[in-house]
């Protein structure tokens, strides 16, 4: 894939953001009192979301234009247990199966539930480098906002927009504002990525970053690795945004450089040059900012319904009573209805029944290192189910080089095929109704991961820890001290 | 498209805050490749009981609702998942509007698509709107979009925002993808000069 747009100073020399350079470079048209017209660069595809543009599309006659920028997968309902697309009931593998036949008819890539590159969407994009800086990307697929910590402005699009895309190459979308979320301090040890995002989300909470884009800057996005990058702007629509951006650096090149769709030689070259001229300009002005001080932090988790209800792990569950809003009373009263839970005491030691280590948050090679690092000599505990889903094939070839596989069997855990899994319950991986789980996935919404499952979200170390003891349990209490990078 | 101009109807309260698109149309229902015959799920895990009989305290199951075409909802409605399947699920059910103080970016374009109307009440009129709606349950509101104005029983009337291209598309039915296409000529000219050819 290849693309030449300078992202050249405007005409003013006003200082621009990331967002703005990426965003003004991929403006086809824009016509008065309506939105832009921006080309996408890459487009992504599940088996979920497009079967209705796929059908959309043909019923205008019309073919994808550009089969080369679209790249497709199958993730949400493929089974993780052996047996592959066999062990699919009728509609998820009938979903699989068209999938397959549009991509066929279209040209289009194909990582099929054979391919030894299949993953979450969100995790093969990077990985095999069609991710890039600078570049537009969509995907029927809220969680496309992990690509931007390379850079790019991604995000999420309905299945009419899919249509748009693969029809036109193009979308319509009116200009978002940038939110600047400024990362500063040195994370103490035990915290990771994970933690960083719930702490924002606990603060802005799930609708803070509506109608804006976020931008990751500060000290604190240089330290992150690129897999952690990924964790935080994955997470970003949790907050409302529907993208979240990170400049990129020598981290994300590195990265980048020498995957099988990166640019090569010459071309890697000009692409450089033209990638590090994104970041943005010295005062570039942002529409709101935040700041999070991440010396301050410490594990984070979920004890309500939404992504924005977070805590420190040693805080008490907070009281109805304490709020000041009755409409906030009442959404709180509900919450701990469904989570069953009582205000006032903290989660530590709350026993779970699943603990599930996955999804395109937390389900690359690192969070599986972070997780192996606490189970490695453990055993769970009897009580509790582990699922450990690795967020791709190429993850998990890589673990079981590593000999991670073994360290979770030895555990007790139970090693998956690669897939969207207990993360959204579509191919059998779920919670049974009342069921705890902590869950190192995005959502905590009623009935996510299991209709009556109630879910805790935290980092992979939280989640291993709270394996090893069968209770909710801070993983710095075994000595885990994972999330330095 | 779907157009839409105006809707008369009582309002359905479901007055939560940020209603996710899990709970709109839970994920097991998405197994579909059509858009066909969602609205039966619409809700489904407040909708219907652990025996899948619809619980009686639940509002959709309430039979003065039945033909309802306006939801009243909670702040932030649609936040979570990107899925079209949750407009599909409410216009599936007989929803031609939302009104609410705020909506998610991605499930509003979504519902734009759809003729399902996404509007956005001021506080205060929100207020008026809910007080309305649990004074007399009955009471029927006119949204008329055209003049971007809820019309309340005894001549009140509200104001709310929406994009005027996004209006323009609902009330003269412009299909979006007819729209992108007429600029043909504009996006191979992007792809030649951009390097994307």
């Amino acid at each position: 894939m290849t693309q030449s747009t300078e992202a050249a100073p405007s005409a003013a020399g006003a200082p621009r953001t990331l967002f703005a350079k990426v965003w003004d470079a991929h403006v086809v048209a824009q016509e008065p009192d309506a939105p832009a017209l921006l080309y996408i660069d890459l487009h992504l595809v599940h088996e979920v979301t497009s079967p209705q543009a796929f059908a959309g599309l043909r019923a205008r006659g019309m073919r994808v234009r550009r089969p080369e920028r679209t790249v497709a997968t199958v993730d949400h309902s493929i089974p993780t247990l052996p047996g592959g697309v066999a062990a699919a009931d009728e509609l998820a593998a009938a979903q699989i199966a068209r999938m397959e036949e549009n991509a066929k008819r279209e040209g289009i890539r194909f990582y099929g539930p054979e391919s030894p590159a299949r993953g979450i969407v969100h995790v093969i994009g990077p990985e095999l480098g069609f991710t890039q800086p600078g570049m537009t990307v969509v995907c029927g697929d809220s969680h496309t906002s992990t690509h931007g910590a390379f850079g790019a402005l991604a995000f999420g699009i309905g299945t009419s927009e899919v249509e748009h895309v693969l029809a036109s190459q193009c979308l319509l979308q009116r200009r978002p504002g940038v939110f600047e979320v400024r990362l500063t301090g040195r994370r103490p040890e035990g915290v990771t990525a994970k933690d960083i995002v719930l702490a924002l989300l606990a603060r802005i909470g799930v609708g803070g970053g509506t109608g804006h884009v976020f931008e990751y800057t500060g000290e604190g996005v240089r330290s992150l690795g690129m897999e952690e990058r990924m964790t935080i702007c994955n997470m970003s629509i949790e907050g409302g945004a529907r993208a979240g951006m990170m400049a990129p650096d020598d981290t994300t090149f590195e990265y980048v450089a020498g995957r099988e769709f990166a640019p090569k030689g010459e071309a890697w070259d000009r692409a450089l040059a033209r990638w590090r001229t994104l970041p943005s300009d010295a005062g570039a002005a942002f529409d709101r900012a935040v700041t999070i001080d991440l010396s301050a932090l410490t594990p984070m988790i979920t004890f309500g319904t939404n992504p924005g209800m977070g805590l420190p792990i040693a805080a008490p569950v907070p009281s109805p009573e304490s709020l000041p809003d009755a409409t906030q009373r009442a959404a709180l009263r509900k919450a701990l209805d469904y989570m069953a839970l009582e205000a006032g005491r903290p989660l530590l030691g709350r026993p779970v029944d699943v603990v599930f280590i996955g999804s395109c948050t937390n389900g690359r090679i690192t969070d599986l290192r972070q997780a192996a690092s606490v189970l490695r000599g453990r055993r769970v505990a009897p009580t509790v189910r582990v699922l450990v889903v690795p967020g791709s094939r190429a993850v998990a070839r890589q673990a079981e080089a590593e000999g991670l596989d073994r360290v979770f069997l030895n555990a007790g855990a139970e090693w998956r095929g690669a897939g969207c899994s207990m993360c959204i319950a579509m191919n059998g991986d779920q919670l049974a109704p009342g069921q705890y789980a902590v869950s190192t996935s995005n959502r905590n919404f009623e009935g996510r991961q299991g209709k009556g499952g109630r879910t805790f979200l935290a980092s992979p170390l939280t989640a291993a820890a709270s394996a090893v003891t069968g209770r909710i349990t801070d993983a710095r209490e075994l000595g885990a001290k994972g999330g330095l990078s | 498209m779907k157009g839409f101009t105006r809707c008369t109807s009582r309002v359905v309260p479901l007055l939560v805050d940020n209603i996710d698109t899990d709970q709109i149309i839970p994920a097991r229902f998405l197994k579909v490749t059509d858009k066909l015959g969602l609205g039966d799920n619409l809700f489904a895990d407040w909708r219907y009981g652990p025996d899948g009989k619809p619980r009686a305290d639940f509002i959709l199951n309430d039979a003065a609702v039945k033909g309802a075409g306006i939801l009243l909802a909670g702040d932030n409605f649609g936040c979570g998942s990107s899925r079209e399947h949750a407009p599909w699920a409410l216009t599936g059910f007989g929803f031609r509007a939302v009104i609410s103080t705020s909506f998610a970016d991605i499930f509003s374009n979504n519902a734009l698509k759809n003729g399902l109307l996404p509007v956005r009440l001021a506080a205060e009129d929100y207020r008026r709107v809910v007080a309305l709606a649990a004074a007399d349950p009955g009471a029927e509101l006119t949204i008329d979009l055209p003049s971007q104005t809820v019309e309340l029983p005894g001549g009140g009337r509200c104001s709310f925002p929406i994009d005027a291209f996004a209006r323009t598309c609902l009330t003269e039915g412009v299909d979006e993808l007819g729209y992108i296409l007429k600029f043909a000529p504009a996006i191979e000219a992007y792809e030649i000069t951009a390097g994307r050819e």
